[in-house]
């Protein structure tokens, strides 16, 4: 817990300055004295989806704890509801007076869209969705390409096949920005390197985040082929590639969380590492940013430099490569690697 | 003699006062056991039914709650068509959502323009939903597979062809979200402003729903197919022996069934999100199967379902800033549908008990007669 702080307090300094770096976004605030009313409007699986929803409401938790005076209402969605019913939601919570209003998915871009116009004076903020602008948004991003970009190297590191692997729940453009990532970080350790890739469904097929048994399939067909190490962002599908790594005896990694501590304790030893993706320290940025009146509209893009992405340690299995990687993670912050987001 | 079935697709009729019963006892049924819930879950029933009753009360509520009805009852009456006939379409799902992505590609491609395209997208909707629903009356008829199962399966290849269809062929990303490429204004469906004290148009296609709910009550109750319809699903043997093709009954009914499911896309798609991207509703087909249980496949009591369940599903979010979980509203619809199937079969019952008194008096009144003339 005492990481995640300091992780925090980082990161709350970083957004400050480039708060008063960029002047373009819009000045939101209006001083207040009364205590925060926190909307916070979930996506499919709600609180305690043991994934993306958690790890905003771990945000919120966080900051229940320490910004005094916050009060948070949350409301979830249910599976297969039309987007009309988003646009309700959201209206419903700037109706009662809810400020700030924070999205949880992409999902709300055209709830946002047509309901933060309306509501000029409520501040509204976005997770991991670009495109919906305006004078009251602040877009919650994800340099998700850099961290994969790190898992990428510490596979091509690790494996001795030359031969790595990557498993994605869906092909949907925030997934493939993982696995472009992985791929540049891959081929900048070992230009030669084979790279097996494989998707366990279709962009608007879900179902791929909850298949297991397919996922384990996948990669063991990929450990059988010659690859020894598996980068998964397969949601829980993710279980069934452990499970494939540990049966084959090779490397898997990990992602949004540090795996080797959530994942069933007989495949945490396989987890070679996790990219770790801090949903929530963006939402608790956001939140004292609008406690202390210093929120902007506009893009803020977690990445490296800002600790929003990152990978774990846990394990001790890439102890050896750690100064290898400090170096490559210190150039992309530096910007002396780019790494395109594909 | 009526089977349970019978009774519980509605094909036994009450008269009088006794349909009128069942309703209001399943209604009040069904608030007892929601009113319990919420009790466990430490919420306030009064509190929970008052906000019920206000949200359902403001005009812009009702604007929301027909639109999202409108989608439901079309999706009912699909649904209905097959149950009436004995076939279980529970296919409708997989027949309206790749009706509605393959005529979104087509419409988003505007190869027409204004309400020409309108129609089109309609037409190619009602068309593809049929064909699908086909493949499984074809299957029943020619390789003896249960629709049930054919249709399940069904589901899940329209699930894959239709990602593939948006992912390969109609796909315009937007932020993370890849859909259709969108419909152009020129053909959207016009909203009518029918609720007064409300900005929100209510969806055109509440026409087309209040049409296809007079047409199936017209065709099931005075027309010849209707009858063929009804008879063959009372019983197959009868309506073999009475000349009726009932093969080609089962593949016309999938087809209606299907082309009926493939407009339940339609208000969304040309009335509100004009793309077939992540954020289409999905699973309508199954509330079809659930409003038309409630609504005893009856074009009014559908009607009434219909309503009743985008009324709760709509509260949902009023319900949880009150600190009331989603997961209510589902509770709620459970209940209503089983309340429903219950109190009609209480009442059928008690029909059929108090028919049997009847009979027995009748018939021991005239033995007791002529006992009389004896004695005297």
């Amino acid at each position: 817990m005492r990481a995640f702080r300091a992780v925090m307090a980082g990161a709350v300094a970083a957004a400050v300055t480039v708060a008063a770096g960029c002047g373009g976004g819009a000045e939101t605030t209006t001083p207040r004295s009364r205590p925060l009313q926190v909307g916070l409007v979930y996506d499919i699986g709600g609180r305690g989806d043991r994934s993306y929803n958690d790890a905003a409401a771990a945000g919120v938790d966080e900051a229940k704890r320490n910004l005094t005076g916050l009060r948070v209402r949350e409301v979830e969605a249910a599976q297969g509801e039309p987007a009309g019913r988003k646009v309700e939601r959201v209206r419903a919570l700037a109706e009662a007076g809810y400020d700030p209003i924070i999205a949880v998915g992409y999902s709300y871009a055209p709830a946002l869209a047509s309901i933060a116009p309306r509501f000029p004076r409520t501040r509204f903020a976005i997770v991991d969705e670009p495109t919906v602008s305006g004078p009251n948004i602040t877009n919650l991003l994800f340099a998700s390409e850099q961290g994969s970009f790190l898992m990428g190297a510490a596979a091509a590191m690790r494996s001795r096949t030359g031969d790595v692997g990557f498993v994605g729940g869906n092909r949907s453009p925030l997934v493939r920005k993982f696995e472009v990532g992985y791929v540049q970080g891959v081929k900048h350790v070992k230009p030669r390197a084979r790279i097996r890739i494989a998707y366990l469904a279709d962009p608007h097929d879900l179902s791929g985040f909850d298949r297991p048994d397919k996922a384990c399939k996948t990669a063991r067909r990929m450990y059988r082929a010659g690859a020894d190490v598996v980068y998964q962002v397969a949601g829980a599908s993710g279980a069934g590639v452990f499970r494939a790594a540990d049966q084959a005896d090779a490397w898997a990694i990990g992602v949004d969380y540090d795996q080797a501590k959530s994942a069933d304790p007989a495949v945490r030893h396989v987890i070679l590492t996790s990219m770790i993706k801090r949903i929530d320290v963006a939402v608790y940025d956001y939140l004292a940013g609008v406690a202390d009146h210093t929120v902007t509209s506009g893009r803020i893009v977690y990445d490296l430099k800002r600790g929003g992405v990152d990978y774990s340690l846990t394990g001790g299995h890439i102890a050896d490569l750690h100064p290898r990687l400090e170096r490559l993670k210190q150039e992309i912050i530096h910007g002396r690697l780019k790494v395109s987001p594909g | 003699m009526n089977g349970f079935v019978d009774r519980l697709l509605g094909r036994v009729r009450l008269g009088g006062w006794l349909a009128v019963a069942a309703p209001v006892i399943a209604v009040a049924f069904a608030v007892l056991i929601t009113s319990v819930v919420l009790l466990i879950a430490g919420s306030d029933p009064v509190e929970a039914f008052t906000t019920l009753a206000d949200y359902g009360t403001q005009p812009r509520s009702m604007a929301m709650i027909l639109n999202t009805g409108v989608m439901y009852y079309i999706s009912a009456l699909a649904v209905a068509v097959g149950f009436r006939m004995n076939l279980f379409n529970i296919g409708v799902d997989g027949q309206y959502r790749l009706a509605a992505v393959v005529a979104a590609g087509l419409g988003g491609a505007a190869v027409v323009p204004g309400v020409l395209n309108i129609v089109l997208v309609v037409v190619v909707a009602v068309i593809v939903g049929a064909l699908w629903a086909a493949i499984a009356g074809l299957l029943r008829v020619y390789r003896g597979v249960s629709e049930v199962i054919s249709t399940i399966m069904l589901n899940a290849i329209a699930t894959g062809l239709g990602s593939w269809l948006v992912s390969e062929h109609f796909g315009v990303l937007t932020g993370n979200d890849l859909g259709t490429r969108p419909i152009p204004d020129d053909a959207h469906m016009p909203g009518i402003p029918l609720i007064a004290g409300t900005p929100v148009l209510v969806n055109g296609f509440i026409v087309v729903a209040v049409v296809l709910g007079v047409a199936y009550w017209v065709v099931l109750n005075r027309t010849r197919f209707g009858f063929e319809l009804r008879a063959t699903g009372k019983s197959e043997s009868a309506a073999v022996a009475s000349g009726v093709s009932v093969k080609k009954m089962i593949v016309v009914t999938m087809v209606m069934s299907g082309a009926v499911a493939g407009l339940i896309g339609m208000p969304e798609l040309l009335g509100a999100s004009y793309k077939y991207s992540n954020n289409f509703p999905a699973g309508l087909g199954f509330t079809g199967i659930a409003i038309a249980l409630l609504g005893r496949n009856n074009p009014v009591g559908m009607a009434v379902g219909a309503l009743l369940w985008s009324f709760l599903d709509n509260s949902s979010n009023q319900l949880q800033l009150l600190d009331i979980s989603k997961e209510i509203v589902q509770i709620m619809q459970g209940v209503v549908v089983l309340s429903v199937i219950i109190a009609y079969e209480l009442v059928h019952r008690y029909r059929i008990v108090a028919e049997q008194r009847r009979v027995s008096r009748e018939l021991a009144a005239p033995q007791e007669a002529p006992k009389a003339g004896a004695a005297a």
